[in-house]
C-alpha cells in the first residue's frame, strides 16, 4: 500500500511533508465547517419562500438526487479499478485485451436512458405551467422597467410608481411585464423565483408568489455594464391588509417638510433633483431617475447600501464612486446643502 | 525513378533540425517560414500556454477582488474588462491553440502521414491565429479593453453603451483568428480522410484522431455564424449599419442566435478532443486495448450531432415559450448518454489493465469524476425550470469550469506529459509532475466546487461585489485560496517543462514502454519526414500489435526512397500581418491602411500562384545517417 501511496504522490520520502500537509488540512477543515455553521443565507434557492421558487425547488432536488447517484456509481467503480488492477512491479506482460461487451455497453446505455426521462418528464411539465399569465380574482399585475442601473415597478391597477423595492402581498399570484429602458437584464429573487431576462425591444413576463412575508434580495443576473454587480433590489413581501395600507399611503403619500433643515433640503431638491426624480403628491416629476416617492420608508440607499445618513450622503456626493457607470450625476453641493437634502429625503413617508 | 528525384533537389534545401548553424536571426527565420505541420503544432501550443499565462493572470486578479466582501481592487468597469478579457482568451487562444496544436503535431504521426494536406494553408492558419490573438491583446495598449463578456450581448457592446475602441479589437481579433480556426479545420479534415497509411481505415484510427476530426467538423459547421456575426457586429459599429439594436429596430436576439450556435458547438470542439487524449492515455498505462472501441466513435460522433442542435439552453431565461425551452431541455440531457458510454468505457479499459500510475495517467484519472461531475450539473442545468435558477449564476461558472477545466485543461496537460517525449526527445520529472497534478487537483477542486454553493446561494456571475453576511464570504475566499493554489501548480508545469527541455533523460521511442499507435514506433523527437518509410496498418493500435504479434517494428508500405518535402515559405506570415494591418486600421477608420493591408493579402496570394514550387527531396543516405542502421 506504501509503495502505491509513493506511486501516487511521486518517489522520495515526503513523510514528514505529508504529516504536515495533513495538519493543515485538517485545520483548514476545522475551520471551514465552523465558519460554515454561522453562515445565513439569505438568497438561496433552496430556502424558498414562494410558489415558483419551490416547484424549481423540488426539481432541483430531484436532479441532485439521480445525479449523486450517478457520481456515486462511477466514484465508486473508479477506486475499486484502481486498486485492484494497478500494475505489480515488473510485471510488462501485457494484460488480456478485452475488445467490449454488448451486454455492458447496452446496460450503460439503458440505465442513463431511464434516469434521464425520470428527469425529463417533470421538466417539460413544469417548463409549460410556469410559462402561463396567471389569471383569477387574486392577481396583482406590475410593470417592471430595468434600467442602468435601477429598477423601476409600475402598479397600474393602482397608478402608483416605485423603484428598487417591489411590494407584493403574499398569498397573492404577481404578473410582472419585463421591459428595459437600454441594455439587457436579468430579474431574479432567488428565494422567490428563477429569472427571466429583460430584452431591449421586447416585453418579456413572468409570475411569482410569495408564500411568507418577508424582505428577499433581488438580483440583476445578466451582465449590463459597470454597475452590474450591485444592481440589486428589495422585495417587500406583506400580508394583504399591510400591503393595502402601504398602497394607501403611496397613493397619498406624506411630502411636506417636517424641519426648517429638510424644508431647506427641499428647495435643494427642486433645484438639482427634481428634473430626474419625481415624487407623487408633488410637483417633481422627473422620470430620467427612480421614482423618490416613500423613499424615507426604503430599507436601502441605489438598492445595494444600508440607508444610513452617511450612506445617503456619500451617494448623493458622487454615486459613481458607490455604482460604477451610474448615470446620476454628482452635483456639486456643499455639504450643508447635502445634510438638507437627506433630511427631506427622510421625510418623504 | 528514385534516382532521378534525388537530382532535382534545390539548392535551396533548408537544413535538416539538426544541422542549422545560421545563429539567432536565422533560427528565427526558420521557424517564421516553417510549413512543417510539428513546428506549427509547437508554435500554437506555445501560443496556447502563453494567453494560458495571461488569462490566468487576469483571473488571480478577479479572485483577489472577489476574495472578501465589498471589497474596492478592481471594481466596475476594469472588473468587466477583465473578467471578459479572461473568458475570450482562455476559449479562443489558449484552450483552440492548445488543442490545434496537439492536432498538429500527434495527427500526421496517428495516421501514418508525412504532413498534412495543405502545408501552405497550416502555416497560415497559425500565423493567423498568432496575430488575431495578438490584435485581441493589444487592446490594453489602446487604452481600453472590452467589457461586455466573451458572449458581448447587444446592445452592450454596441457603440452605443461601449463606447470606446476596445469591443472593436474584440470584433477584428476574432474574426481574424477565426479564419485562421476554419483553415486548420478544413486542414485537419481533408487530411485525415485522404492522408491515412495504407490499412488505416476509419475504424482503425486512434480515438484522438477520431475526437480530432469530428472537432474539425464541429469547426467547419460552427464557425461561420461567429464568422457572420462578427461581420454584422462591426458593420454595427463601425460602418452604422443596424442589425442587433433595438433602439433602431434591430433585435438583439438576433446576435444571441448567431453567437450560441457558434459558442455551444464550441464547447464541444475543445472537449472532445479532451475525451481522445483520456482515451489514448487511459489505454496505453493500463496495458490495454480501448474498452468498446466502435462505441466510443460512435460516441463521439453523437456528441458532436447533438451538440450542434442545443443551444438555445444559453437562451432558456430569454422567454422564447415553454414549447422550445421544454424541446432544447429533452435534447440537451440526450447529451448525457453518449458521454456516460464515454465514461464507462474509460473505467471498463482500466478495468483487468495493470494500471502504471505515471503522470499523465493521473491527469487522466483525475479527469474522469471531474468530468462527470461537470456532465451531471450540465443535466442539472438543461433542466429548464431550474436553469431559470442556476442561468448565470455561479453555478453556471462553476459547471462549464468543471467541462473547460477540469475536462479540457487536465487532459491537455496530461497529453502534453504523454506526448513530450515524443516532442523533444527528453522526459519531463515525473516527481515534479506529480506534484504537479497534485496541486492542480486540489486547487481545481478547491476553486470551483465551491462556487456551486455560491452559485446555490444566490451569486450571480459577472458581479465585482457581494454584500456581507448574505451568506457568500466563505465559498469566495475557499475559490481564491483554491485559485491561487492553481496558479502555483501552472508554474510547477513551467518548471517541468523548462527542466525538460534542458536536463530530462534521453526518451526512447517508445518511452512509457507501453505505447499502441504509430507515434511510439518512430525515434524521439520526430524526424523532418516522419516515417523513413509509409507503414502498412494491420489493425487498431498498429504499434501494439507488431510489437506482440509482429517483428517489433513497423511493416513498411513502400521502398526506402528519397520523401518529397514542402519547400518552407515566409508568405502565411506575411499575409497573416497583412490581415493584421487590416484588422487594426479597420478599427481606427484607416481604410486607406485596410485596403494596404489585404492589398499585402492579395499580392502574396498572386505570388503564391504564380511561383511553380516543387518542394524538394531529402536523399536516401541523409534517412539512413537519422534513422541509423536500421533504416
Amino acid at each position: 500500500m506504501k509503495k502505491f501511496f509513493n506511486e501516487l504522490l511521486g518517489k522520495g520520502d515526503y513523510r514528514f511533508m505529508r504529516r504536515r500537509a495533513l495538519v493543515v488540512l485538517m485545520t483548514a477543515l476545522i475551520l471551514v465547517v465552523l465558519t460554515g455553521c454561522q453562515q445565513e443565507y439569505k438568497m438561496s434557492i433552496l430556502d424558498t419562500a414562494g410558489t415558483v421558487a419551490e416547484v424549481q425547488k423540488s426539481l432541483i432536488w430531484l436532479s441532485i438526487y439521480i445525479m449523486s447517484f450517478v457520481v456515486t456509481v462511477v466514484t465508486v467503480i473508479l477506486i475499486y479499478v484502481l486498486i485492484r488492477y494497478r500494475r505489480k512491479p515488473g510485471d510488462d506482460t501485457p494484460p488480456k485485451q478485452v475488445e467490449g461487451s454488448t451486454l455492458l455497453e447496452v446496460v450503460w446505455v439503458l440505465v442513463p436512458i431511464i434516469l434521464l426521462a425520470i428527469l425529463a418528464v417533470p421538466t417539460v411539465t413544469t417548463t409549460f405551467s410556469l410559462e402561463k399569465v396567471q389569471a383569477g380574482d387574486n392577481i396583482l399585475n406590475v410593470k417592471v422597467t430595468g434600467a442602468q442601473f435601477w429598477w423601476q415597478f409600475e402598479y397600474p391597477d393602482y397608478g402608483i410608481v416605485t423603484a428598487q423595492e417591489l411590494h407584493i402581498p403574499t398569498g397573492t399570484k404577481v404578473n410582472l411585464e419585463l421591459e428595459t429602458r437600454d441594455v439587457l437584464h436579468s430579474f431574479w429573487i432567488p428565494r422567490l423565483s428563477g429569472k427571466t431576462d429583460l430584452i431591449s425591444g421586447r416585453t418579456n413576463f413572468m409570475w411569482l408568489e410569495a408564500t411568507e412575508p418577508g424582505t428577499y434580495i433581488g438580483k440583476c443576473a445578466e451582465l449590463c455594464g459597470d454597475g452590474h454587480g450591485v444592481m440589486d433590489f428589495l422585495v417587500v413581501a406583506q400580508e394583504p391588509a399591510d400591503f393595502e395600507q402601504w398602497v394607501a399611503n403611496m397613493k397619498n403619500p406624506q411630502t411636506e417638510p417636517t424641519s426648517a433643515l429638510s424644508e431647506q433640503g427641499q428647495q435643494v431638491f427642486a433645484q438639482s433633483c427634481a428634473s430626474c426624480h419625481a415624487v407623487a403628491g408633488t410637483d417633481f416629476a422627473g422620470t430620467a431617475g427612480p421614482d423618490l416617492t416613500g423613499f424615507g420608508n426604503r430599507q436601502k440607499v441605489a438598492g445595494f447600501w444600508d440607508q444610513t445618513d452617511e450612506n445617503m450622503a456619500k451617494w448623493i456626493k458622487d454615486p459613481a464612486s458607490m455604482k460604477p457607470g451610474s448615470l446620476m450625476p454628482a452635483v456639486p453641493l456643499a455639504d450643508e446643502e447635502i445634510e438638507a437634502l437627506v433630511a427631506y429625503l427622510k421625510d418623504l413617508k | 525513378m528514385a534516382k532521378k528525384l534525388e537530382e532535382v533537389v534545390t539548392p535551396s534545401t533548408p537544413a535538416l533540425r539538426s544541422g542549422s548553424k545560421k545563429g539567432v536571426w536565422g533560427w528565427i527565420y526558420e521557424w517564421l517560414t516553417t510549413v512543417d505541420h510539428k513546428r506549427i503544432g509547437m508554435i500554437y501550443m506555445t501560443i496556447g500556454i502563453v494567453y494560458l499565462a495571461v488569462g490566468g493572470i487576469q483571473a488571480l486578479m478577479m479572485r483577489a477582488q472577489l476574495a472578501s466582501p465589498d471589497n474596492e481592487l478592481f471594481t466596475g468597469n476594469f472588473f468587466n474588462q477583465l473578467m471578459t478579457m479572461h473568458g475570450t482568451n482562455m476559449i479562443f487562444f489558449a484552450a483552440m491553440p492548445l488543442l490545434f496544436g496537439l492536432f498538429n503535431y500527434i495527427v500526421p504521426l496517428q495516421i501514418g502521414a508525412r504532413d498534412v494536406a495543405f502545408p501552405f494553408m497550416n502555416a497560415l492558419s497559425v500565423w493567423l491565429t498568432f496575430f488575431g490573438a495578438l490584435l485581441f491583446n493589444i487592446c490594453w495598449f489602446f487604452g481600453d479593453a472590452p467589457a461586455a463578456g466573451w458572449f458581448a450581448y447587444a446592445p452592450l457592446g454596441l457603440k452605443t453603451y461601449s463606447p470606446g475602441p476596445g469591443m472593436d479589437f474584440y470584433v477584428l481579433g476574432l474574426q481574424i483568428a477565426g479564419f485562421g480556426t476554419l483553415m486548420g479545420a478544413i486542414n485537419f479534415i481533408v487530411t485525415i480522410l485522404n492522408m491515412r497509411a495504407p490499412g488505416m481505415t476509419l475504424m482503425r484510427m486512434p480515438l484522438f484522431t477520431w475526437t480530432a476530426f469530428i472537432s474539425s467538423v464541429l469547426v467547419l459547421f460552427a464557425f461561420p455564424p461567429l464568422t457572420i456575426g462578427l461581420f454584422l457586429y462591426m458593420f454595427e459599429r463601425i460602418f452604422g449599419g443596424i442589425f442587433f439594436d433595438a433602439a433602431l429596430g434591430g433585435n438583439p436576439i438576433l446576435w444571441q442566435h448567431l453567437f450560441w450556435i457558434f459558442g455551444h458547438p464550441e464547447v464541444y470542439i475543445v472537449i472532445v478532443p479532451a475525451f481522445g487524449m483520456v482515451s489514448e492515455i487511459v489505454a496505453t498505462f493500463s496495458n490495454k486495448r480501448v474498452f468498446g472501441y466502435p462505441t466510443m466513435v460512435v460516441a463521439i460522433v453523437l456528441i458532436g450531432f447533438i451538440g450542434m442542435g442545443v443551444w438555445i439552453h444559453h437562451l432558456f431565461t430569454v422567454g422564447l415559450g415553454g414549447m422550445i425551452n421544454a424541446i432544447f431541455a429533452v435534447a440537451t440531457m440526450l447529451v448525457g448518454i453518449p458521454t456516460g458510454i464515454k465514461v464507462f468505457n474509460w473505467l471498463f479499459t482500466m478495468w483487468g489493465g495493470k494500471i502504471k500510475f505515471t503522470t499523465p495517467m493521473l491527469f487522466a484519472i483525475g479527469f474522469i469524476p471531474t468530468f462527470v461531475i461537470a456532465g451531471v450539473t450540465g443535466v442539472m442545468l438543461a433542466a429548464a425550470p431550474a436553469d431559470y435558477q442556476f442561468q448565470d449564476s455561479y453555478f453556471v461558472i462553476a459547471h462549464f469550469h468543471y467541462t473547460l477545466y477540469g475536462g479540457v485543461v487536465f487532459a491537455v496537460v496530461g497529453a502534453l506529459y504523454y506526448w513530450f517525449p515524443k516532442f523533444f526527445g527528453r522526459m519531463m520529472h515525473e516527481g515534479l509532475g506529480k506534484w504537479n497534478f497534485w496541486t492542480m487537483f486540489i486547487g481545481f477542486h478547491l476553486t470551483f466546487f465551491p462556487m456551486h454553493f455560491s452559485g446555490i446561494f444566490g451569486m450571480p456571475r459577472r458581479v465585482y461585489t457581494y454584500n456581507p453576511g448574505v451568506g457568500l464570504e466563505l465559498y469566495n475566499v475557499l475559490s481564491t485560496i483554491g485559485a491561487y493554489l492553481m496558479g502555483v501548480s501552472v508554474v510547477l508545469l513551467v518548471i517541468n517543462i523548462l527542466y525538460g527541455l534542458t536536463k530530462g533523460p534521453k526518451a526512447a521511442n517508445d518511452p512509457w514502454g507501453t505505447g499502441r499507435t504509430l507515434e511510439w514506433a518512430i525515434p524521439s523527437p520526430v524526424p523532418e519526414y516522419n516515417f523513413a518509410q509509409t507503414p502498412y496498418v494491420r489493425g487498431l493500435d498498429a504499434w501494439f500489435i507488431e510489437k506482440t504479434e509482429g517483428k517489433g517494428k513497423l511493416q513498411a508500405a513502400e521502398p526506402l526512397g528519397p520523401i518529397h518535402m514542402p519547400s518552407p515559405s515566409i508568405l502565411p506570415f506575411i499575409m497573416a500581418f497583412g490581415m493584421f494591418i487590416a484588422g487594426l486600421s479597420i478599427i481606427y477608420h484607416q481604410f486607406f491602411f485596410t485596403i494596404i493591408g489585404l492589398g499585402i493579402w492579395a499580392i502574396c496570394m498572386v505570388v503564391r500562384s504564380m511561383n511553380d514550387d516543387e518542394g524538394y527531396h531529402i536523399p536516401v543516405e541523409k534517412i539512413r545517417s537519422i534513422e541509423g542502421e536500421g533504416a
